[in-house]
């Protein structure tokens, strides 16, 4: 007889399931909450519940190789005396020297200048190699300032004030200590090893009206030269989007709950702030509301990976849309190459999400030096502009399969949905039907 | 150079100061009438005097520069200051120093709450007394308070120094009443010339960071 239980007959519960149970157990065991990376894992309307309406008698093609689709943006236009032109609508998000090696920060800058598009710096501030690589540099402006000078500021192609992320709308950041190098220390005037917290606050405005005086001053500093953007969480993004544009904000940043993070609890990543599908609708509306809509730029952000959930994003009447963790797993993040390196940490090629404890075996999320060193950032900034032409290309082509000559004329008109929550969070018909869940017949 | 912010605005001071100012340069300005942003980025060895009330961030980001208010200043004064040193004559809101990196900044009168927020270098002066949650997160750099200081003074502290001459109505989080020692007594003595205050440095008590919550700990979670 096998020593193996027959399992075919046992019944687990939805409600306790083995994640969950193990959950308990940990959480028991170790008294403290679980805090890890990446982003959302729980099953979210996305823009896979989307699909493109090709041309077919009623629209006219654009025949694929010939015909040209133009991806250029402009971000920044209200304000600014120098806008950012961007080749392709895909931005690089913001993502911190400390929570990242200085090889990836430099890999995603050497990527993002290949192909003509911006990159970010994160909290702890811009470094040298970061500069040098990249031509469009985003400079994000946090509530901790780790880093922060005017110098540093004066070199950057646009400001991005931080109020809030995908990952945590409301949630500070902590770095822990076993990634506080020395020189991520004197980056952010701090002790080596001791953990480092991001506050979620900003020290020095509370409120819109504060706010706008803010961006006064940084306009003033930098000679009123560079776009100033304005990153939220997405939440209440209707009233957030037409605050920050109240505030002065060239270009409005909306970062849904799939957005990535280097290290927070995991019951803020999953459960706090509401999914990039709807966020993108509603802060569409927004805009159009104040009159507003392209005037000030949209960013959308949270769990873009293909050219298609670009090309619905846009559709949804976003400008450009940022990608993080996506970009990390283009340089070789979850690769199976690791495959060993996860096991001994009790991960797995796709699963891991450790990016907090500096044990990154790709060299990426970690400030390590042994393992910084496995990431070549030439091979890796190569490994980005390949994954971000594909994206753009993918992005063509089905603008062109809509008949548009520009991405940006793509339109909520050439979209419909799989699903009944889809339909009403991006407000388009569910297939087949002219039916808008919540909203009167438009069409 | 003079800057009559009645007749020219603060983008043509600002302006001056980024692209036109040099070391030993001497603006004045009047009228401020409590305007923003007055003279922000400043980033040469220039002086510059602002005869009359200034609003939110005046003398922000300074790098260099010798910036004087004679009179009040609202919130954010010199938040973010690189080094040079600002005085205000009379009394600052809130946030004054926030983040701020280097150089000395003095506030003849009052501070109010949050002052030396994530202080990241700075020395602040204040005459008089300051408000609630001031050093709040303070990381480094030295906050001399000659008045009183008001409640949850240094929450959360890391090893920035704060020395009270009066009374502390309430430390924060982690911020404990720590020994003076010589070298305190040497550096305050030091900080109280270049602010031109009179006050012996053995009427003052040294508050600093009792380390307990450098790394998280789930036993301190009481705490937080």
């Amino acid at each position: 007889m096998s020593d193996k239980i027959d399992q075919s007959w046992l019944l687990e519960s939805a409600t306790f399931s083995r994640p969950v149970i193990r959950e308990i157990q940990r959480a028991a065991r170790e008294g403290i909450y679980d805090i890890r990376g990446f982003g959302a894992k729980r099953k979210l309307p996305t823009f896979d519940d989307l699909l493109l309406l090709g041309a077919s008698m009623s629209r006219y093609p654009l025949e694929g190789y010939r015909e040209k689709c133009d991806t250029r943006v402009t971000l920044g236009t209200r304000f600014a005396a120098t806008p950012l032109e961007i080749a392709t609508p895909v931005t690089i998000a913001g993502m911190s020297f400390g929570a990242l090696s200085a090889q990836a920060k430099e890999g995603l800058a050497r990527g993002a200048t290949e192909v003509g598009t911006s990159t970010t710096t994160g909290d702890g501030g811009m470094t040298p190699e970061e500069r040098e690589h990249s031509k469009l540099l985003v400079y994000q402006y946090l509530p901790s300032r780790y880093g922060m000078n005017p110098d540093d500021l004066r070199k950057a192609d646009a400001i991005e004030i931080v109020v809030g992320q995908g990952a945590k709308p409301g949630g500070g950041g902590m770095l822990l200590g076993q990634k506080i190098s020395d020189r991520v220390a004197e980056m952010r005037d701090l002790p080596k090893g001791i953990d480092q917290r991001s506050a979620c606050r900003h020290p020095d405005w509370t409120g819109p009206d504060d706010l706008e005086i803010k961006i006064q001053e940084l306009r003033e500093i930098t000679d009123w030269q560079v776009p100033i953007y304005i990153k939220v969480g997405a939440t209440r993004t209707f009233f957030d989007v037409q605050l920050a544009v109240k505030a002065g904000a060239d270009v409005v940043v909306v970062d849904g709950m799939q957005g990535g993070t280097a290290a927070t609890q995991d019951v803020f990543i999953e459960h706090v702030g509401i999914p990039t599908l709807p966020a993108v609708r509603i802060a569409v509306d927004a805009l159009k509301d104040l009159g507003m809509h392209r005037e000030v730029q949209l960013i959308v952000s949270g769990g873009i990976r293909s050219g298609a959930d670009v090309a619905k994003a846009l559709a949804l009447g976003a400008d450009a849309v940022s990608i993080g963790t996506a970009a990390l797993i283009a340089m070789g993040d979850n690769s199976p190459e690791y495959e060993k390196d996860y096991n001994e940490l009790g991960s797995s090629a796709g699963y891991y999400d450790d990016y907090q404890d500096g044990q990154d075996p790709t060299g990426i999320s970690t400030q390590d030096p042994d393992l910084g060193e496995r990431l070549d950032p030439a091979m890796a900034g190569r490994r980005v502009a390949n994954y971000l032409r594909v994206l753009t290309l993918e992005l063509q082509t089905l603008a062109r399969a809509a008949g548009k000559t520009n991405v940006r004329n793509l339109e909520p008109e050439d979209l419909v949905a799989l699903t009944v929550e889809a339909a009403a969070m991006a407000r388009v018909p569910l297939a087949g039907t002219d039916w808008i869940p919540g909203f009167e017949k438009t069409r | 150079m003079e800057f009559d912010l009645a007749e020219a605005g603060v983008r043509e001071l600002n302006r001056f100061l980024h692209d036109t100012a040099s070391s030993g340069s001497r603006v004045e300005v009047g009228n401020p009438s409590g305007r923003h942003n007055i003279a922000v980025g400043a980033m040469h060895e220039c002086t510059v005097r602002v005869n009359g009330h200034v609003g939110y961030y005046c003398a922000g980001m300074n790098r260099n520069a010798d910036i004087v208010v004679r009179g009040n200043a609202g919130p954010g004064l010199a938040e973010n200051m690189m080094s040079g040193t600002v005085r205000v004559q009379g009394n600052a809101s809130q946030y004054c120093g926030a983040t701020a990196h280097g150089g000395l900044l003095v506030v003849e009168g009052d501070a109010s709450a949050r002052c030396g927020i994530s202080l990241k270098g700075l020395d602040i002066v204040v005459g008089g007394s300051i408000g609630h949650m001031s050093a709040f997160m303070a990381q480094t750099g030295r906050l001399v308070v000659c008045g009183d200081a008001a409640e949850s003074l240094g929450d959360s502290i890391y090893e920035a120094r704060i020395y009270v001459r009066g009374k502390a109505a309430g430390l924060g989080t982690d911020c404990i009443e720590r020994p003076m020692e010589s070298e305190h007594l040497e550096e305050l003595g030091e900080l109280l010339d270049r602010a031109r205050m009179s006050h012996p440095a053995q009427e003052f008590r040294r508050y600093g960071s009792a380390r307990r919550l450098y790394n998280f700990d789930v036993d301190n979670a009481s705490a937080y």
